[in-house]
């Protein structure tokens, strides 16, 4: 088993050499489907071992509970994923770790909320147009504040985004600041219920819109002209503004699309917690960081395997763990537990390229 | 004085005076002043005697219970904002953390404090040994984990915090809380909390307030003197490059772990005379506790990163910005051309745009963007380049 992980290991690392290496001509060297395999072969393995876990921990008939579960899971760690999908893209674009996506989360939601139940548009329009706003103001603060981190040390951009969250945060809070807002989406009443697993519509909402998100980006980042620059500028700044990438551009695109995917993670959240909306929602953000770190910082890819490892993690922790001891509300931390020993194990996350220092 | 400052850093065991003979390291630096002497320069010896005797006399000018609270409490940040100065600013290690030592301190003050009825000295030694621990623990991350990967962390801390003193109901009380008002404030003859000193009495917040800023002395002097020597010296290499002070001979893994250590000590000190202050503990949510370590970083920032007087200078500032928005919220309440409502008002929660809270926290964020942008040596920096103005003045004349 060991074994098998290592050569997974050495082969997802294998190409993360030949791609870097000089030698290789500038030629994308890295399969595809061999990615998505690595990916999605940890993330199963993970399911497998929590399956084993849970059979023992529950006698006999917890195949339902367990399937159950794991969809919530799976649509809560979705969710995740989009989140930290959102992280990786500024983190790769701009080597910025962005603490304000939670405050995205929150003012995305918020619009959202203004256009759909306050406004009374269609649905669908409400959440594009809120998408589209937040994009907007994403790349505006990337331009007017983010730009001007670029030169300064890494501790100098980490505190800005700090600051931002704070300022998001405030200006939302107060803007918004009546209790008991409702932002009841149209997609979560229905349910189907195969073998005695209860499927909310919603779930296959929240994980259908997350991957189908996650492939057209995956396309754009393979097959587009600004997609393949922005992977030029994540890929070296310098290199490929001499190359006439507009790399700028590629900064300011990054940011509007961790604000595009964190206003989806938002209003899908709030639909899954019945469409109470408080301001508590940006909270989330701070529990999708385990599963951005976890999956490593710099790699997209992981940042989905993350999410959903994480997202499992926390549900079947809330539907099995019961021991008195741990405490109530113990899953809100299972995310940064189950992160801990794996980053000791592995510092740059499972994905992530290892740091080669030079002094 | 110098032979106090001595006698005291061999006392605590600070600098490298504990192990080399006496006048080794007298090595002058630049400007003439040995880098280790204790208060050199006569500027620097007028103004620390200048603020002593401003802080010893301030309960009476002040005259207020309320700003003698908001006086203890900034002497507790500015206590604990040194620590993290020597953890972030010293060392390089970006913590979010910060809160949680604080916490971690109020409580262990609580519990042995007020719940097992421990002397001051006992109790505020244990604040900062549960500290300690608890840094020890979390400092080891530090060499496996790096930069941004270290603040997520950091952020566990907070939430592991949290829950543990949510749910730890035997100690902590979880929900409902835990008073802290009994816990003994005195050493020996003095006591802080019903202080008599030259025939004048002084009330609880008055004892507190000289309590806190002891504390601040203390520290101040135990940090100062640890950068100016060796150790701290070796600190600065680790954050300058941490692989490059390896190879150097400087053991980053001890020095990470003693810089979490200390400051986490600092913090949890600091945390327990924040709590004996507040009279009562209840348990914070991450998103709180994640304000509170931010309000840390914005002090350390706009008072100027690894300088020691920039903490206490950031410390007082930033704790005392809220308090005049809440004090004199009738400044801010002018009324917003677009919106048609004041900016800041605490009267209901349509009036004013923002509450004072919301108002102040905005402010934070404001001041840590504008600082880190245009500023980023704080205050500190303003206070260099005034001195190098000074200082070009007297030449061209």
């Amino acid at each position: 088993m060991r074994d098998f992980f290592e050569s997974l290991q050495q082969k997802a690392l294998g190409w993360k050499t030949s791609r870097r290496d000089a030698s290789s001509q500038g030629q994308d060297t890295r399969p595809l489907l061999h990615d998505t395999l690595v990916y999605a072969l940890w993330t199963i393995g993970t399911l497998v071992a929590v399956l084993l876990i849970a059979s023992m921990a529950d006698g006999g008939d917890g195949r339902e509970k367990f399937l159950q579960l794991l969809v919530g899971g799976i649509a809560l760690g979705s969710i995740y994923a989009l989140l930290s999908f959102g992280f990786v893209i500024v983190y790769k674009a701009t080597g910025v770790f962005n603490l304000a996506q939670g405050g995205f989360v929150l003012l995305g939601t918020y619009l959202a909320y203004q256009f759909y139940t306050d406004w009374g548009w269609m649905f669908e329009l409400a959440l594009a147009a809120a998408v589209i706003a937040m994009a907007a103001i994403g790349a505006g603060i990337e331009r007017a504040v983010m730009r001007k981190t670029l030169t300064k040390p890494t501790f100098t951009a980490i505190m800005v985004t700090l600051a931002i969250l704070i300022v998001i945060e405030q200006v939302t809070r107060s803007i918004w600041n009546s209790p008991g807002l409702v932002l009841a989406a149209p997609w979560g009443t229905g349910r189907i219920q195969p073998g005695g697993v209860t499927i909310r519509f919603l779930d296959f909402w929240t994980v259908g819109f997350t991957f189908g998100l996650l492939g057209a980006f995956f396309l754009f980042f393979r097959y587009t002209r600004i997609g393949l620059g922005m992977r030029a500028t994540a890929f070296d700044r310098e290199v490929a503004s001499a190359q006439g990438v507009r790399v700028g551009l590629s900064f300011a695109l990054s940011w509007a699309i961790a604000a595009a995917v964190a206003t989806v993670a938002g209003v899908l959240l709030t639909s899954r917690s019945g469409g109470a909306l408080t301001p508590a929602i940006g909270f989330v953000a701070l529990r999708a960081f385990p599963a951005m770190i976890l999956g490593g910082l710099d790699s997209a890819g992981g940042a989905v395997a993350g999410g959903v490892i994480i997202g499992v993690a926390e549900v079947m922790v809330q539907g099995y763990v019961d021991v008195d001891w741990l405490g109530e509300s113990f899953e809100t931390v299972v995310p940064y537990l189950v992160m801990l020993p794996i980053l000791l194990w592995r510092p740059s996350g499972l994905f992530g390229t290892r740091a080669v220092e030079r002094v | 004085m110098e032979a106090i400052g001595r006698f005291w850093m061999r006392r605590l065991g600070v600098g490298s005076h504990a192990k080399l003979p006496r006048g080794q390291d007298e090595t002058p630096s630049p400007q003439g002043t040995s880098p280790t002497r204790f208060l050199p320069g006569w500027d620097a010896r007028v103004a620390v005697s200048a603020i002593v005797v401003l802080l010893a006399l301030l309960p009476v000018l002040l005259d207020s219970p309320f700003w003698m609270n908001v006086m203890v409490t900034a002497g507790a940040y500015a206590a604990a904002a040194i620590g993290l100065n020597i953890l972030t600013g010293y060392t390089g290690q970006v913590s979010l953390g910060h809160a949680a030592f604080l916490t971690i301190g109020g409580y262990a003050a609580g519990y042995f404090g007020a719940s097992q009825g421990w002397p001051l000295v006992l109790w505020l030694g244990m604040a900062a040994v549960c500290g300690a621990i608890v840094g020890g623990v979390v400092g080891p991350f530090a060499l496996r984990v790096k930069g941004d990967y270290l603040v997520v962390v950091s952020l566990a801390l907070l939430f592991v915090t949290s829950h543990v003193v949510k749910n730890w109901k035997s100690v902590t009380g979880g929900h409902d809380g835990l008073s802290i008002s009994k816990a003994p404030l005195a050493i020996g003859p003095i006591d802080f909390g019903d202080l008599r000193l030259f025939g004048m009495e002084f009330s609880r917040e008055e004892g507190l307030f000289y309590l806190a800023w002891l504390l601040v002395g203390i520290f101040a002097v135990i940090a100062r003197n640890i950068m100016r020597s060796r150790p701290g010296r070796a600190l600065q290499a680790v954050r300058d490059r941490d692989t490059a002070a390896e190879v150097l001979g400087v053991s980053s893994a001890r020095y990470k772990i003693a810089a979490f250590v200390l400051s986490s000590a600092m913090a949890a000190t600091a945390g327990g005379v924040i709590a004996v202050a507040q009279r009562f503990l209840t348990p914070n949510e991450p998103l709180a506790e994640l304000f509170i370590s931010i309000q840390f970083v914005a002090i350390i920032v706009v008072g100027g990163v690894a300088t020691i007087y920039g903490s206490v200078v950031g410390a007082v500032l930033l704790v005392a910005l809220p308090e005049v928005i809440k004090e004199y919220t009738h400044w801010f309440d002018f009324q917003v051309p677009f919106f048609g409502r004041p900016l800041v008002s605490s009267s209901g929660l349509d009036q004013g745009l923002f509450t004072p809270g919301s108002f102040s926290n905005l402010l934070f964020g404001l001041l840590l963007v504008g600082f880190l942008l245009l500023w980023p040596r704080g205050i500190a920096g303003w206070m260099q380049s005034l001195r190098a103005l000074l200082r070009q003045m007297s030449l061209s004349r």
